[in-house]
């Protein structure tokens, strides 16, 4: 029998429940049956609710079977599962699996298929194409395939890439920086995480890209603690990729430099905030800079800078590869291109469903996501983090696009949709965004580090019964004040859960009240 | 994970000299203090701002700033539990509340030799949670009773998949 190839993920939320341990059993049934196997650990192709997902190659494709639990382990080699054969557990052939055929996935297409520290395996699909075809054009034909390509910033403005290279690009200076923003922590959110797992070279090749772009020859990619895993795999393939010569003083022999760092972030979510981001990364404490100036004007160490999400750079190499209209294609209006969205929460089926703009709320929560995980009817959506609306079912027909959710008083953020069954107390969740946001303002501005505390304070009073016209009142002005006056979107979007709470589920916040005592 | 090292001066001094000369080599330095002692000692706010020419104000600004770098020693066992949304919709708060009243361990509060538990914002776990960090380890679709065995020092690793079993 001839070596069968076998892929575990090696995906954090695969290895949160047990993916090491199966693939070790596999190891070990295939030692004692004495079958010819050869394990390679993957990035998750995202079906996250068959995680551990194993995958066999066969001469019918890449068979899947999940999700798969050490016990399983010998059940599967009894049905033959190295040739494909029927279990229980199989998913047939993974590229048919009907959830991952309705997906358009152009960024995440390798994740999940390919071992992430392999440079081979990246070019042999596709990989590094884009950054080839970099090196042959002017910096200022990349900065108008990107915006030709209609490319708008993932991490939640939605503003357009385009513009912000050509402002980095038009500036004089010496030096010039690209940041990668990979600590924007937006509960719910996980692409950034699975992307840097499971295709960091994916990431390096779109910085590259950046910093030919604009002249910039020094990169930094600042990753949120929370991730170790990623951490870990993005400087691991940064090593790679600098002994390959695809990063270092001559990209891919051109004689062009270009070289990056993976830099740890230390559990401050306002650091997802550009400007803090820089401040941190400069070494002092992640305070929000007033803008003007811009960060592309005057940003890490005071140099032009380019600071976009790791969606965003992850996006580049294939816009540059198979050109910008192959990309603006997918999507409608002012959204172009597709968004990996995060189904997460209390969901049946979540994982990563990566979608062109234009497919609506109720298709992911429903057709992907199945309902809840509880069987309880969906109550509530939180969409776009933790400072995004919390959305009703009477909203669930909203197109995914930029506009459209503007429209509602709501925003895509960066894709994390997080589902709520019908236990949820509203009037908890408004009360715990003020709470948050109490926690994590960087206290540079006074709406945002004195208007949390007196949010959750206006909110205990009005669940406690006390005063409540008045308190609505005062909670609405709070709101007002934090959105015109708080100087970046901590403070200035931390009313949008509330408002949108109190919008749209008046009923939770006019109960009788209980004693607070009383759990 | 929590290193066992006692503070030396001397090997603190070494770590900041290797990482002085990086751009911004301030989180750099203290993640590795932190990595090789378990927690940034009082002591190296000094060492600090000497090598960086930095005020000690300064330094201890950026110290403290920053939830992850603690003043003393963790527990043998740390937990970083999520308490974001997605983990809220999983019922992360009443894992919270029964580990209060069967174990009589206070999340918010519980920090001593033994254990550590510590609040995270979102471990990108979102579809697989309640999760937490375990020493360094992700464990997902966490129950109460997972984990108050974990809180008791239990094994990260087990051999069966919880999401297996309570589906």
């Amino acid at each position: 029998m001839n070596t069968v190839r076998v892929f575990v993920p090696r995906d954090a939320a695969a290895l949160s429940v047990s993916a090491d341990a199966v693939a070790r059993a596999i190891r070990d049934e295939a030692a004692r049956r004495g079958a010819e196997i050869e394990i390679t650990r993957t990035g998750s192709r995202g079906m996250l609710w068959l995680e551990p997902l194993v995958e066999v190659e066969t001469a019918q494709g890449r068979i899947a079977y999940g999700p798969v639990a050490f016990r399983d382990v010998a059940s599967l080699f009894d049905a033959g599962f190295l040739m494909g054969g029927a279990h229980a557990l199989s998913q047939g052939a993974v590229t048919d699996i009907d959830w991952m055929r309705r997906q358009t996935r152009v960024t995440f297409a390798r994740v999940g298929a390919i071992d992430p520290l392999s440079l081979d395996d990246y070019r042999a699909h596709g990989g590094l194409k884009g950054l080839e075809r970099a090196l042959a054009a002017s910096g200022a034909d990349i900065v108008e395939d990107v915006r030709a390509s209609g490319l708008r910033g993932r991490g939640g403005a939605g503003f357009p890439t385009g513009v912000k290279w050509k402002t980095v690009l038009d500036a004089q200076a010496a030096q010039k920086y690209v940041v990668c923003n990979a600590d924007e922590g937006d509960s719910g959110t996980f692409a950034d995480r699975m992307l840097m797992e499971g295709d960091p070279f994916l990431l390096i090749e779109g910085m590259a890209i950046a910093g030919l772009a604009v002249g910039a020859t020094k990169g930094f990619v600042y990753i949120r603690s929370e991730y170790p895993h990623a951490f870990r795999t993005m400087r691991a393939a940064i090593d790679i990729a600098r002994k390959a010569g695809v990063l270092g003083a001559s990209v891919l022999g051109s004689g062009r430099a270009f070289d990056m760092e993976a830099r740890l972030g230390a559990g401050a979510y306002i650091c997802g905030e550009e400007t803090s981001l820089l401040e941190s990364l400069e070494g002092k404490r992640g305070v929000v800079r007033a803008k003007p100036p811009l960060p592309a004007l005057e940003g890490l160490f005071g140099k032009p800078t380019i600071v976009n999400n790791v969606l965003s750079l992850a996006a580049v190499p294939s816009i540059l590869a198979d050109g910008p209209q192959a990309y603006a294609d997918y999507g409608l209006g002012r959204s172009r291109g597709t968004l990996p969205f995060q189904l997460g929460g209390n969901v049946k089926r979540g994982g990563l469903v990566e979608l062109a703009f234009g497919a609506t709320l109720r298709d992911l929560i429903e057709d992907f996501g199945g309902g809840t995980r509880s069987g309880r009817p969906i109550r509530a959506v939180q969409v776009g983090g933790p400072l995004g609306a919390y959305l009703p079912a009477s909203q669930f027909d909203t197109p995914l696009d930029y506009e459209a959710f503007a429209a509602i008083g709501a925003m895509l953020g960066h894709g994390g949709i997080a589902v709520f069954d019908d236990s949820v107390d509203m009037a908890r969740q408004a009360r715990f965004a003020f709470e948050f946001c109490a926690k994590e303002s960087c206290g540079k501005c006074t709406p945002c580090r004195i208007g949390a505390v007196r949010g959750v304070e206006t909110i205990d009073r009005i669940v406690a019964g006390v005063e409540r016209e008045k308190n609505f009142g005062v909670l609405d002005d709070l709101n007002q004040l934090m959105t015109d006056g708080s100087l970046c979107a901590m403070g200035g979007l931390t009313p949008m859960p509330v408002m949108s709470a109190l919008r749209h589920f008046p009923e939770d916040f006019r109960r009788a009240p209980q004693r607070a005592a009383a759990e | 994970m929590a290193s066992t090292a006692v503070w030396d001066e001397g090997k603190a001094r070494e770590i900041i000299v290797r990482l002085a000369k990086l751009d911004g080599a301030m989180l750099p330095i203290l993640h590795a203090l932190q990595d090789e002692f378990g927690f940034v000692h009082a002591g190296a706010t000094a060492l600090i701002a000497d090598a960086l020419n930095v005020s000690r104000a300064e330094a201890h600004g950026v110290i403290s700033f920053y939830h992850d770098f603690r003043p003393k020693p963790a527990g043998r066992r740390v937990v970083k539990l999520c308490r974001a949304e997605a983990c809220q919709a999983n019922g992360c708060e009443e894992l919270v509340a029964e580990l209060r009243r069967h174990r009589g361990l206070d999340a918010d509060n519980q920090d001593d030799e033994r254990l550590t538990i510590e609040t995270v914002y979102c471990l990108g776990n979102c579809a697989l949670g309640p999760s937490a960090l375990v020493d360094g380890e992700l464990v997902g679709r966490l129950d109460a009773e997972r984990l108050a065995d974990l809180c008791d020092g239990g094994p990260v690793q087990v051999a069966q998949t919880a999401a297996g079993d309570t589906r």
